[in-house]
């Protein structure tokens, strides 16, 4: 630490504080330039010092697109406040660009007034040209209408780095942390959760550590003592539930709650993979935990992949699969073949913008309709949808639990929001989760391979080792208990139904839907997965203006819980906002047979509360 | 095996019988399926391996359909992908025996990727591949293995396609074990799927078999009675070989070009003669051999190559047991602990 500690520079700044609410603030940058690092950092200290926070990373499919180019920009938006919060917020209110493409990507988004920090090291003639600009937006006035802040971000990194034995170019690397040091000072951080950070990460290369430490710490310096900032702000700690909290993204909660399932199960995992966008982190987080016992395998293709978890799922493993939705269509055929064989399978699909490649590395919820439909003939497997990345934990339990107990198929419906997105996790007691023991038959006498469990038609499990329940199973069709090869007509209308009904049955095993709000209401939103919050954040302003609106959002999607036509009842209109064409609201019409009206929206990003609010509004 | 009937561990031995279902066998009556099946079940009591840990998996086509006769575990799965489903439950299960059952089509077309992956990753699976040189369940299309202008559904007027050599795929694949064998030498093909199940690691045995419906006497050009011992040459390790009627002919290298000769022409001796290896490290010989076809050369049936290496199975289970040691069986309230944690009071 410098001799200056945080606490004396907060004391020593003549500079008034001023108290905020909540804050939106976005880092951008070029992919090169390290603003994931940046955003991530400015979260875990916000979350450290109590503040709830909601985070989006938005960051191109291109690795390192042309530097300086339009499609090379990286972003970060993180909300933190004093207040629960439950989206990453609308337009932000503060813009760090790193270059004249980032910019020019962000600036669209920034609210009137809003405070815009430029490097303008970066701000030179070939650099405008490859982001589009004719003129210089520095001196063109055309950002008049905010508090535009211009500062000389590299070359000022490389004057507090001067005496560093690194070489230039990775000295202008550590500008990310020069940026982080100004935005700790305005918004009253602490630096030390981050300078712990940087030894961690980089305690193996002393210099590096040592130059992201003092470029961070020159940053913060240089806006105390140029008073570049007229004043400071401070956002308090927000009224969380008292509790053991963890910052986690979606895809770590995912990896976390599967190994948790699978200790609860008492089996290992087998998680078969093939690395995609943006799936693989669960891969990387599962591998990491080889002492839980757990398998990875990153197979040849997605076939594979899944193959070798319904191989591993036949010989008594916790079978997991994960990809995304191009993945999840070239396991179709492989699904199908759990759904005949009965096998406990989860298909996590962390979904992404299509169809074909579409956008790979921006979020989407269009795969509802695959997962429930996108197989050959009568195929129906459970599918549950976590709500927000902390959920993700949760939701892989109850996916575990389904699939074992009732011998089927499970999808994980997680998207790219909730994957890389970002919230305080509180830590739960390993007491509150469910039991969910797995017993495999070993009694040979009156065994027979598709058996049935009386309450939920389960077949037996069975696996290879087991002494006298030698048996075959395959993609053909089955005559129910013997499990032998059968085509008769009977048996397969028979079968088809008996698949149904044991998906259908899983709704004993499912909590009712809870309402958020009054039961009944002129407007119920109805949703699923990654909207829950902008969903609830929107709902809960309209009723503090004092709306009849109230919300509702599905965690089980196949089957649905068997109150959801009750709670639909309630309302004069049920709105379903959907980041698709209207998948759910075509499955509530469907089922239902009510007139719910869709607000979809497919632009890669998850909705704005205001344009929630504005949809609602319609209605009252 | 001890004389009384029983295993030297005291289990009871088995027989052919208690590898046999009651499901009815549904081949094509001739077919050279019967001989693998009646091969595999007669070899399978010998292996001293109790039933309930031996695996069968399959894909889809004729051969396909063979777990559903064996008295084993058994898998039918889908297209191609049997080797993917089998490295599952071989992970899942090292104890497991787990063998593959594919044939031309399945293996070579539409399972290519699956077959090389699972060969290279030296998953401890014994691939028996059924190669009848046509699609027989869809009826008489032509495969990957059908020789260039073959006639037949897909393609009147002849193929088109030139054949792939599932041999030479196999050592490209690097396959710890590869052998060759045929659906009419019983006693051969026997003693070839012993070869294999001793095998630890990826093994890979291509078997000859006739589809007497759509393909009848694809391999009757070398194999009859009367031509096959001048028109095959058996494999035997550390051996000459040597081949023919009289035992007077064998293969010569000349650079990288093997070539026929005949002992006592020509100054020609035994010493000649190439000497088998089927333990050589580099499967460059044994690749050399896996192309030799008839009528240029004589069809070599045998072991072309067996080396030991570690599985893919040992090497994961080694990093769980190195993970367990250096961190410490997992905990999971460490687990949701990890990274930064604070308190709200």
């Amino acid at each position: 630490m410098s001799a200056t500690t945080l606490e004396e520079s907060i004391t020593n700044t003549k500079l008034p504080i001023e108290e905020l609410e909540a804050v939106t603030i976005r880092f951008a940058g070029d992919s090169g330039d390290g603003m994931q690092v940046t955003g991530g950092q400015f979260t875990a200290t916000s979350a450290i010092i109590g503040n709830d926070i909601s985070t989006l990373p938005d960051f191109p499919a291109e690795i390192r697109a042309p530097a300086g180019s339009l499609p090379g920009v990286s972003g970060y938006q993180l909300n933190f406040s004093s207040r629960d919060i439950r989206t990453p917020g609308d337009e932000p209110q503060v813009l760090v660009a790193m270059n004249p493409a980032a910019l020019k990507v962000n600036i669209k988004d920034l609210e009137p007034g809003g405070i815009l920090v430029l490097n303008t090291d970066e701000f030179n003639d070939g650099n405008l040209k490859k982001a589009g600009y004719a003129a210089n937006p520095l001196n063109d006035g055309s950002l008049s209408g905010y508090r535009l802040f211009q500062i000389p971000i590299t070359s000022l990194t490389l004057k507090a780095l001067e005496n560093s034995s690194m070489p230039f170019k990775q000295q202008e690397r550590c500008k990310n942390f020069y940026a982080l040091g100004l935005m700790y000072w305005l918004y009253d951080r602490p630096m030390e959760p981050s300078l712990k950070w940087i030894e961690e990460k980089f305690g193996a290369k002393p210099e590096v550590a040592e130059a992201n430490a003092m470029a961070l710490k020159a940053g913060y310096n240089y806006a105390d003592t140029m008073e570049l900032f007229t004043t400071h702000y401070h956002v308090g700690k927000a009224q969380i539930r008292p509790g053991k909290y963890r910052n986690i993204t979606g895809n770590e909660a995912t990896a976390i709650g599967f190994i948790t399932a699978s200790q609860l199960a008492g089996r290992p995992i087998f998680y078969g993979s093939y690395p995609i966008t943006p799936a693989s982190d669960v891969l990387h987080e599962l591998s990491k935990h080889k002492n839980f016992g757990v398998k990875t395998f990153q197979a040849e293709d997605e076939i594979a992949a899944i193959g070798a978890a319904i191989g591993a799922a036949f010989a008594g493993h916790i079978g997991l699969t994960g990809t995304s939705g191009p993945g999840v269509a070239l396991k179709s055929e492989a699904i199908g073949l759990a759904v005949m064989t009965e096998l406990p399978l989860i298909v996590i699909d962390v979904q992404r913008g299509g169809p074909s490649t579409g956008l790979p590395t921006k979020t989407e919820q269009a795969d509802l309709l695959q997962a429930m439909f996108g197989r050959n003939s009568e195929s129906p497997v459970g599918i549950v949808s976590p709500a927000t990345p902390g959920d993700c934990f949760r939701m892989a339990i109850e996916a575990v639990r389904l699939a074992t107990k009732y011998m089927a198929p499970v999808f994980f419906l997680s998207d790219g929001y909730l994957g890389n997105g970002s919230e305080p996790w509180e830590i739960p007691s390993l007491d509150s989760l469910p039991e969910m023991k797995v017993n495999f038959r070993t009694e040979a006498e009156g065994f027979f391979p598709y058996l049935r469990d009386e309450k939920t038609l389960a077949r037996p499990w069975a696996i290879p080792g087991t002494p006298g329940l030698e048996h075959r199973i395959g993609g053909i069709e089955k005559q129910n208990i013997t499990g032998n090869v059968n085509y008769e007509p009977d048996n397969h209308d028979f079968m088809v139904r008996l698949r149904a009904e044991k998906i259908q049955r899983m709704q004993q095993d499912i909590p009712p839907i809870d309402v958020f709000g009054a039961p009944e209401g002129k407007v119920l939103v109805l949703g699923w997965g990654s909207t829950y919050g902008a969903i609830t954040t929107a709902v809960e302003h309209m009723r503090e203006q004092g709306h009849a609106v109230s919300s509702a959002h599905l965690r089980y999607l196949n089957p649905f819980p068997s109150n959801l036509g009750e709670v639909l009842k309630g309302f004069e209109t049920v709105i379903v906002p959907e980041l698709n064409l209207g998948q759910l609201c075509m499955l509530i019409r469907a089922k239902f047979l009510i007139d719910a009206v869709s607000f979809s929206q497919v632009r890669g990003k998850p909705f704005k509360v205001s344009s929630l609010v504005n949809k609602i509004k319609e209605y009252l | 095996m001890s004389e009384n009937g029983h295993t030297t561990n005291g289990a009871v031995k088995l027989t052919r019988k208690d590898f046999q279902t009651d499901q009815e066998v549904r081949w094509c009556p001739g077919c050279g399926d019967y001989s693998i099946l009646a091969q595999v079940q007669k070899v399978m009591p010998e292996l001293g391996i109790p039933k309930e840990k031996i695996v069968f998996i399959s894909g889809i086509g004729c051969s396909s359909r063979f777990p559903y006769y064996m008295n084993t575990y058994g898998f039918h799965t889908i297209h191609g992908r049997a080797p993917a489903f089998a490295t599952g439950v071989k992970v899942a299960n090292p104890d497991l025996q787990v063998w593959v059952i594919t044939g031309d089509g399945d293996a070579l077309s539409i399972g290519g990727n699956h077959f090389i992956h699972a060969l290279r990753r030296n998953v401890d699976l014994k691939i028996i591949l059924f190669n009848n040189r046509i699609y027989g369940l869809t009826k008489g299309q032509y495969s990957p293995t059908s020789e260039l202008g073959k006639r037949n559904k897909s393609a009147p007027m002849g193929t088109i396609d030139y054949p792939i050599n599932p041999l030479s795929l196999a050592f490209a694949a690097e396959a710890t074990f590869v052998g060759r064998s045929l659906d009419v030498d019983p006693k051969h093909l026997a003693m070839m799927i012993e070869r294999l199940a001793a095998h630890k690691g990826s093994g890979f045995l291509e078997v000859y078999q006739n589809c007497n419906i759509f393909n009848d006497g694809a391999f009757k050009s070398f194999n009859e009675r009367e031509v096959k011992e001048d028109r095959m040459i058996q494999l035997e390790h550390g051996k000459p070989l040597v081949f023919g009627k009289n035992k007077d002919k064998g293969i010569r290298l000349n650079g990288v070009t093997p070539e026929i000769v005949t002992i006592g022409e020509t100054g020609i001796t035994v010493d000649d003669i190439l000497v088998h290896n089927e333990n050589a490290h580099e499967p460059n010989l044994p690749y050399i051999l896996g192309r030799m076809q008839f009528p240029e050369y004589p069809v070599p049936m045998g072991v072309f190559r067996v080396i030991e290496r570690p599985t893919y199975e040992q090497m994961l289970a080694g990093q769980i047991s190195t993970a367990v040691e250096t961190k410490g069986a997992g905990s999971l309230e460490k687990l949701i602990n990890s990274g930064e944690t604070w308190v709200i009071n």
